[in-house]
Formats: structure tokens, sequence, C-alpha cells
């Protein structure tokens, strides 16, 4: 927040939003420089994905900024225009299209043209082709090309939906709890995909378990009944004392 | 269509067009009356009605199998199509109606003396068919807009879709609208200068139509493998995703259902001079349902499936209706459950199912064990 940051790519000021009297998101102050890996923790209903819904223009706020990158104002576009500024989201529970191939799922998100026509006279070129291998390599999915997407695994549906979102080449990245239903192996690999793709893309997580934290973690926002609670490093937000009072409830408040 | 084996499913189909274009239409101009492979003009006319209802089909399920939206409200589209062609045919009528008046009988009925207005462009062809088309899809494109930049999606999409053909059914009733009421047209006489009475002009009528529907079938099986179609049915499979990739989802549905509709009025652009008689009741609601059945019935999420549904639904139809007249509707529902339950791709997916059914028996035989006897029972159901 402080001034000598001038490259933000996302900022949220003053935002608000209520849902039938339940203030979901309250006064949210919230900037994110380029290029950097952000990691969003909070309890249940603290906001975090009102706060994806608000970035991605599902969800308009009552009051309130939301800029990308220099000016750009979010907060009078919808989701696909959103998106083709240049920002990517994954859901939650993996949101793959089940009866295409793996390579067809790509094919569809790679960064081109969207209209209807162009979708009616589109023809794969060889550099798209490329393209999309590599996106697929990069996501361990290659061997699985011809694959529908519904006969992947949990985990494998997760990574091509990552896969999805590389292939976009976006600009911002938000990921919502990647890491949920996976094995630790799986967990570790995802981590891992995240933290190649930090420097090239600016990302945030939203993710609960604290092992995933840790191992990705550079600056972490703790969200709390909708507005930023505290931020900074892993070790520092664990230690901080609203924190655990939040998170481990009454036990801090005997003391 | 993404199946391994698209030979023996290729020859099958061009063997099918070859009986539906060159062998049915051939055994009707060619054999006696009375030889035993004569084909009567009575079938012809009645398979002609079948086409229709086939490349009607295929456009309900391009919206419903292939893009996730359950359109109950087609039959409109198909007979605006169709009421279009038939302001023609009744110009055409000329002075033999009962009246002997050189306007259509209704009108005479209605104390017109004169043609109304909007009639006189339909005296020309071009112009009703250009408005058969124009028609529905205005209507379409104008109610699509509406509601699918509103997002307006499931279950309330059908329930809407299937107001508007309601309403506009309500609309055709009155006769205020001049357009012959409940009786709507009939007793056609001429098209293009053809009698339709005649044998030669149904077969003809019958070949244009058997011709549309492979030109339908061949252009929805183009549309399907283009990208437009991959994000066509990843809109039904995943719509969010397609939104937060960068899809504006609502033109893409909007494309796909004006297009269906067009295809729709094809469909009854050439069933109305077949049929010889158009109106409102067949844009009740129930027509619009009939149509799902038949897709259902067929496969939906393929193209081979609703024609084979229609043509199958409607030759069982001509037949239970003189056999069990009262029974029709009772074994329409029936077979909608027990299709929806028990073959869920239809008659499509039969050799599938026998398959895996072949294939649950040869591998677990279980013999000198009385348990399973049950479990497998269970599984002719379960069997997907």
């Amino acid at each position: 927040m402080s001034a000598k940051h001038k490259e933000f790519i996302l900022m949220l000021e003053g935002v608000n939003k209520t849902f039938d009297g339940f203030k979901a998101i309250s006064e949210l102050n919230f900037y994110m420089d380029a290029g950097e890996l952000r990691v969003i923790i909070g309890p249940n209903g603290a906001g975090k994905s009102t706060m994806m819904d608000l970035i991605t223009g599902r969800t308009r706020p009552d009051t309130g900024k939301i800029e990308f990158g220099r000016d750009t104002d979010l907060t009078t576009l919808n989701e696909y225009q959103i998106n083709r500024l240049g920002v990517g989201r994954k859901f939650q529970t993996p949101s793959v299209y089940i009866d295409h191939t793996v390579f067809e799922n790509v094919l569809l998100s790679l960064k081109g043209p969207r209209g209807v026509f162009s979708a009616l006279f589109h023809r794969t070129t060889a550099a798209q082709r490329g393209r999309i291998e590599e996106v697929l390599t990069t996501v361990g999915l290659a061997d699985r090309a011809g694959w529908k997407a519904g006969a992947l695994s949990h985990g494998q549906k997760q990574w091509l939906e990552i896969g999805m979102l590389i292939a976009q080449e976006p600009k911002l990245l938000l990921v919502d709890e990647p890491a949920a239903g996976m094995s630790d192996e799986e967990t570790r690999k995802t981590g891992e995909l995240l933290m190649a793709l930090e420097g090239k893309h600016s990302i945030i997580v939203i993710e609960h378990d604290m092992t995933f934290v840790r191992q990705i973690a550079r600056k972490v926002t703790v969200l709390h009944q909708g507005t930023v609670l505290c931020e900074g490093t892993v070790d520092q937000v664990q230690n901080n004392d609203r924190v655990k009072e939040v998170y481990l409830g009454r036990k801090k408040k005997a003391h | 269509m993404r199946n391994s084996s698209i030979k023996p499913g290729t020859w099958g189909l061009i063997g099918a067009a070859i009986i539906m274009l060159v062998v049915l239409p051939g055994l009707n101009a060619f054999t006696p009356e009375g030889s035993f492979l004569h084909v009567s003009n009575f079938s012809i006319n009645l398979y002609g009605k079948y086409l229709c209802y086939a490349i009607l089909a295929i456009g309900v399920d391009m919206l419903w199998g292939y893009t996730g939206l359950l359109s109950l409200g087609q039959a409109l589209f198909f007979c605006l199509g169709g009421y279009m062609i038939g302001m023609y045919l009744m110009r055409m009528i000329g002075d033999l109606g009962q009246y002997h008046k050189p306007i259509p009988d209704f009108l005479v009925f209605l104390g017109w003396s004169s043609l109304p207005p909007f009639w006189k462009p339909f005296s020309s062809f071009w112009f009703a068919l250009l408005m058969a088309f124009l028609l529905p899809g205005v209507l379409s494109a104008l109610f699509g807009f509406l509601a699918f930049r509103s997002r307006i999606r499931g279950v309330y999409f059908s329930i809407l879709t299937q107001a508007l053909t309601y309403a506009a059914c309500l609309l055709f009733f009155r006769n205020s609208l001049l357009l012959g009421g409940n009786n709507g047209f009939t007793d056609f006489k001429f098209i293009l200068g053809h009698d339709l009475r005649t044998p030669a002009t149904q077969r003809g009528l019958y070949l244009i139509t058997a011709v549309v529907l492979v030109l339908v079938y061949l252009g929805c099986r183009w549309l399907s493998r283009t990208k437009f179609g991959l994000i066509q049915q990843a809109i039904r499979d995943s719509e969010n995703r397609v939104l937060f990739s960068g899809y504006a989802a609502a033109h893409y549905k909007l494309f796909i259902f004006v297009v269906c509709s067009l295809i729709a009025a094809l469909g009854g652009v050439l069933y109305v001079p077949q049929v010889g008689i158009i109106n409102p009741s067949e844009m009740a609601p129930d027509k619009s349902l009939e149509a799902v059945v038949w897709v259902a019935v067929g496969g939906r999420g393929t193209l081979i499936g609703p024609v084979l549904g229609a043509i199958f639904v409607n030759a069982l139809k001509s037949w239970t209706t003189r056999a069990f007249p009262d029974l029709w509707l009772l074994i329409l529902g029936t077979m909608f459950i027990l299709v929806t339950v028990f073959m869920p791709k239809g008659i499509v997916g039969i050799p599938e199912q026998l398959r895996a059914l072949k294939a649950r028996f040869t591998r677990c035989p279980a013999p000198g064990n009385g348990a399973p006897v049950a479990p497998a029972k269970e599984g002719v159901a379960g069997v997907k």
C-alpha cells in the first residue's frame, strides 16, 4: 500500500458488497504488484470467493473501485470482457469440458479471437498445436492429449484447468483452492506448477491448506469478515495475534 | 461422431440416403400399382411428412443435445414457416374455392370482399419463401437476444419457449388475425404451377424434402465439428468455464438458436404442401414436446438419432392412432419415461448397450452361485 509502488496489476479500494443484508465484503482495500504470487487465506465466509467474483465480473460491487493494470475499471465489465483483458480464473471444483479431449480443452482456451464467426471458420495451425503441446507438457498431461477430460482423475482435471488458464496467457491468474481434494504428492506438484508461473503471470491463490501455503507463499493476505485483517510473510501472519484469534477462536481472548 | 467405427456407420448412412432418395421414390414411380414392390402414393406422402419432422428434430437436438438448451417451442418456428408458405398456397387456389371468389374462402366468410393489404405480396412464391425464414428468424433472434442476455437458463428457458409457442397458438386461433383462425389453411391446389393433388408433384416434394434433410444433416455435421461446435458443447458442459475463457456464451447461444429456428422453419415449409393443412393446433405446446420425445427416443447428442427418432415415433403414431386411437398419448408418455430411464442414449445407443450387456454376462457368469441372479437383473437396468 506504500506510495513507491506504481505498477499495481490489481487494486481494490473501498469495495463493499452486500447480499440480502449480509455484508460479504466491507471496505476492502487490496493492492497487488505485477508479477507477484499472492496467497489469500481466511476462515469460511471471510469473503474470499466473493472477492474473486468481484474481480472477474461475476458480481458487481455496491461501492468501491476495482482497477486492473494502470487504469482499467473492472466494475462495469462482465466476465468475458474481463477475461479478454487478461484475467483468468480457476474454479474451486475443476471445471473442464468433460466431453472434449484434453487437447480440445486447451484449444478452446488458447489466446485468440473469441467471436462466433471466427469460431465457425477456425482452423488449428501448426503453431497452435505446438503451443497446446507446450502447455500440456507444462502441466504434465502431454501423454493424455487424446483422452476425454471426463476420464481424468480429480488432480489431473485441476492441472488441465490450470493449463487452460496458461493457454489464455492471462496477466492475472486467480486460482481458487487448487489443492482441494488432492493427495500430498499432487498438492506438492501443484505448488511447483504455480511457482513456475510466478513472474510470467501475476497470481492470486486462495488456499486453506497451510502446508501448501508455506510451500508457495511469499506474501499472504488474511481476509476476515470481508476485509483485510493483515498482510505479510507466512511467519508474520501465523504469529499475528488477531489472525490466531480469528482462526483459533476464543483461545486468545482468555489470554 | 467421435466413435472409432466411422466406416460401417458412414456406409449405413449412405445406404439409408440411397433408399430414401432413390429406392422409395423409384418404387413409387416405376412399379405398377398392386405389385408387391410398389410404394403407394399415400406412403410416399407419409414418408415426406416424417422427413419434415426429422428436419425439425435435428434442429431440436442441435439446441438440446449439443448446446444444452431445451427449447420446448421449436414447433412454433416450424409452423411459422408453414404458415408463410401456406399463405402463398392459399393465394394459388385462386377462385377455385367454395365461394368461387378470388380471395381465400375464410376471408369471404369473415366478410372481406378484397384481399387485406398484408396478404397481397404472398401471391409471390419467393416473397412467401423469404417470409417463411424472415419471420421465424427475426422472432427467434429477438426472443433469444432477450433470454440469453438476461442469462435465462435451464428449466426457465424451457418454460419461456413453451409459453412463447402457447401464446402464438392462442394468437393464431383468433379470426381477427386473418390467418384462418382455428381452421388454418387447407384445400391447397397448386404450387408454382404444379398440381399438388397429383402423385408426381407429391413425389417431387418428397424428393426435395429428402435432399433438404441430407443437406441439413451434413450442414449440422459440419457445424458440430468446427470450433463453433466445440464451444457449443462446451457451453452445455460448463458454461462458466466458457464465459471465463473470454467467450460471450450468449452470442453463441443466440446464433445456434436462430439457426435451429430456421431449420425448423425449413421443415415447416416442406411440411405444409405435402400434408395439405396447417392450423394453430400445430403450435400447441404438446407438438414441441413431441419433437423432444423424438430426439430422446432416437438418441440425443447425435445427428442421426433425431432422424431415426422422428421417423420411428411418427411411424408408431401412424399405426397406433389407427389401431388404438385412445392409447397414443399413453404410449408416447410411457415410451418417453422408459427411454429416459433405460435407454439414455436412445435408439442410437442400443448397440453399445447390447455390447455392454454381453460383456457383463460373459465377464462374470458366476456359475454355481445362486446369489448373483438378483444383482444381474439390477445390472440390466443399470447399464448406461
